[in-house]
């Protein structure tokens, strides 16, 4: 099972509380959505479209779309670009996502 | 509409950073925009907020990323959007700008520009062995950015699959964080010392201290206790019973058959430029056989064969962030001429220190492309690995249409491959190298996919606000 801590030493780092699936989670300043969810053990994400699958953020950097969630009310936001605040509301995201062309 | 800018710069990676504060000394009015929440892009995540409120973790990640602190304090001057998703850079109009639009905070906006520099940096190249969609399994990179941004880490075991710079680094930062890797395995091929030895004179000239600091990564590794298992292939992941990842699967170099377990799994087989901005203007790709990519076509200050349109750092080929600052700023210097804010010896002479750096940076490169090249199996997947992960199509039905489909486009039509939110990012490469494979022919050959706009999803909300906008 995959499980994030946060280094002791956190400085002068700010605490930020937001909702995941409407429970209160921790964070601290400079968190993405993401590394928030990865630190809290929060575990999948998302399932997929296809065949239902659950998935988890795979690189961190905007490019693999695994990371997507709902945002205060807003779907398909990319969680490991989108910073975290005090009070957003964020939620897991099941099946179909966007399809951002219908013709090849 | 507001008036046009001189020079839109995509990105604040080492590229942008470098590119903003050289076009800012020549008077240039930038504007940078980047999607992250925070300027310094994959080597310099966060690094100025980190210096600052996290002061003790600059010891462990390095002096290397310490440095990207003063690069982002050199492009203090220049207006800059955090957040900044660009979507589209628009065809050139009849006076050779070009509209730029973006999304940022729910809102869609646009820009017009006499230049654009695309500065969106290098991807972790697809890994796709079965089970790489498991939650658990993610990339070397990742666990490297998110230490550095938000200083979390695995607490469970972590393996590290994979080959090249970025996995030696990483276990150099874990290392001096004191956090255990359970495992090391290394999909380095054998034989690559031998093969890598011509190119090392010109390396230890060029960049003598990269190549210093890379024996020394080396050593440290072997010497740390950490399991490491040498040209390591057939990699598999394999899921437990919560679904997640619960441990790797691999052929050791005698062919045995080995498991390792694991919580975490993180791959790596190098670094491959971010397509999608210099496919969407359209400018000419070339395959580069040593790097077993696409790298945008351009002339020596970095403009693409789309006019206007320059690229810089590692989305026009990988060379690593040192080079990345000298285009960056050969770009800016360019732009700078062309509007007439440099006459040709001044260009000349602001030039010269940059393109020495990067001839320097070429040496190296040259000795860790022939060190640590992508392993063949990247371009011939299991029948059941999963290619593209949006859509799930797998190897085997990749390989159903790969001697008929006209091309990958075409592959797309079929089976839908390239078509989910990731629009062809994560199996773009794949598909080229298994269709090219099954067919005889080359990649460039092959070609890639036809990338439109918007490159990321946008809302209806957002396209509204575009047209009622002022500008930015
Ligand atoms: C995950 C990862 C970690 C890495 N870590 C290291 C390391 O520790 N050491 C090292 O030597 N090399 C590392 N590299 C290699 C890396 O490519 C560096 O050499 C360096 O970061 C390249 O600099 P760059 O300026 O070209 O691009 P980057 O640093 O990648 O910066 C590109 C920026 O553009 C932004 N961007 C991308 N697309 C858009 C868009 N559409 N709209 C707006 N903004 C966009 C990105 O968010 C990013 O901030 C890493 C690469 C990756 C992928
Ligand atoms: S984790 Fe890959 S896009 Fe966010």
């Amino acid at each position: 099972m995959m499980r994030f801590a946060r280094l002791p030493n956190p400085g002068r780092s700010r605490r930020i509380v937001f909702q995941f699936e409407g429970e209160p989670i921790e964070a601290q300043e400079g968190d993405t959505v993401a590394t928030a969810l990865l630190a809290a053990s929060a575990g999948a994400t998302r399932t997929t479209a296809v065949s239902g699958s659950a998935r988890g953020a795979y690189c961190m950097m905007g490019v693999c779309f695994e990371c997507l969630v709902e945002v205060d009310g807003i779907p398909n936001r990319q969680g490991c670009l989108v910073a975290v605040t005090e009070g957003m509301s964020v939620r897991r995201q099941a099946g179909p996502a966007v399809v951002l062309e219908d013709a090849p | 509409m507001s008036a046009v800018r001189d020079l839109v710069i995509v990105g604040a990676g080492p590229a942008g950073l470098a590119a903003a504060a050289e076009a800012h000394d020549h008077e240039l009015d930038v504007l940078m925009l980047d999607e992250q929440p925070e300027p310094g892009g994959q080597i310099y995540r966060s690094v100025a907020r980190v210096a600052e409120r996290r002061p003790a973790d600059v010891s462990f990640l390095g002096a290397d990323y310490a440095h990207g602190a003063t690069l982002v304090d050199a492009a203090s001057g220049i207006d800059r959007r955090q957040g900044a998703t660009v979507w589209q850079i628009g065809p050139a109009a009849k006076d050779g700008t070009r509209e730029v639009i973006w999304s940022q905070d729910g809102r869609a906006q646009r820009v017009s520009a006499h230049a654009v520099l695309i500065a969106t940096g290098a991807m972790e190249r697809p890994v796709p062995i079965p089970g790489w969609t498991l939650p658990g399994v993610t990339t070397v990179g990742a666990i490297q950015v998110s230490l550095k941004q938000a200083a979390i880490y695995p607490t469970g075991r972590l393996v590290i699959a994979g080959s090249g710079p970025l996995p030696l680094l990483l276990a150099e930062q874990l290392r001096a964080a004191r956090i255990p890797v359970a495992a090391i395995l290394d999909t380095t091929p054998p034989g690559r010392l031998t093969a890598a030895m011509a190119h090392l004179p010109l390396a230890a000239v060029g960049a003598p201290d990269t190549l210093r600091k890379g024996l020394t990564l080396l050593r440290a590794r072997d010497r740390s206790g950490i399991p490491v298992w040498q040209n390591v292939s057939g990699l598999r992941a394999e899921a437990g019973p919560d679904g997640s990842v619960t441990a790797v699967r691999f052929r050791t170099s005698s062919g045995a058959d080995e498991r390792v377990e694991c919580d975490v799994l993180a791959l790596h087989e190098g670094v491959v430029p971010n397509p999608q901005l210099t496919r969407l203007v359209g400018a000419e790709h070339r395959w580069h056989e040593a790097q077993r990519c696409f790298h945008p076509v351009t002339d020596p200050w970095g403009e693409t064969t789309a006019a206007g349109v320059f690229v810089a750092g590692d989305g026009g080929g990988i060379l690593g962030a040192r080079a990345a600052e000298g285009s960056g700023r050969l770009a800016a210097l360019a732009v700078a001429h062309r509007l007439e804010r440099l006459n040709e010896s001044a260009l000349e002479f602001w030039a010269t220190r940059w393109q020495m750096r990067r001839l320097g940076e070429r040496a190296l490169r040259r000795l860790l492309d022939a060190l640590y090249p992508a392993p063949d199996w990247i371009a011939a997947p299991d029948d059941d690995a999963i290619v593209c992960r949006c859509e799930e199509v797998t190897a085997a039905q990749l390989r159903s249409v790969a001697g008929h489909a006209a091309g990958p486009n075409q592959a797309k039509a079929y089976l839908r491959c390239g078509m989910g939110p990731c629009q062809g990012r994560l199996c773009g490469l794949t598909v080229t190298e298994m269709i090219a494979r099954v067919q005889g022919k080359t990649p460039a050959q092959t070609g890639y996919y036809r990338i439109r706009a918007p490159i990321k999803p946008v809302t209806v909300d957002e396209l509204a606000s575009l047209s009622e906008e002022t500008a930015a």
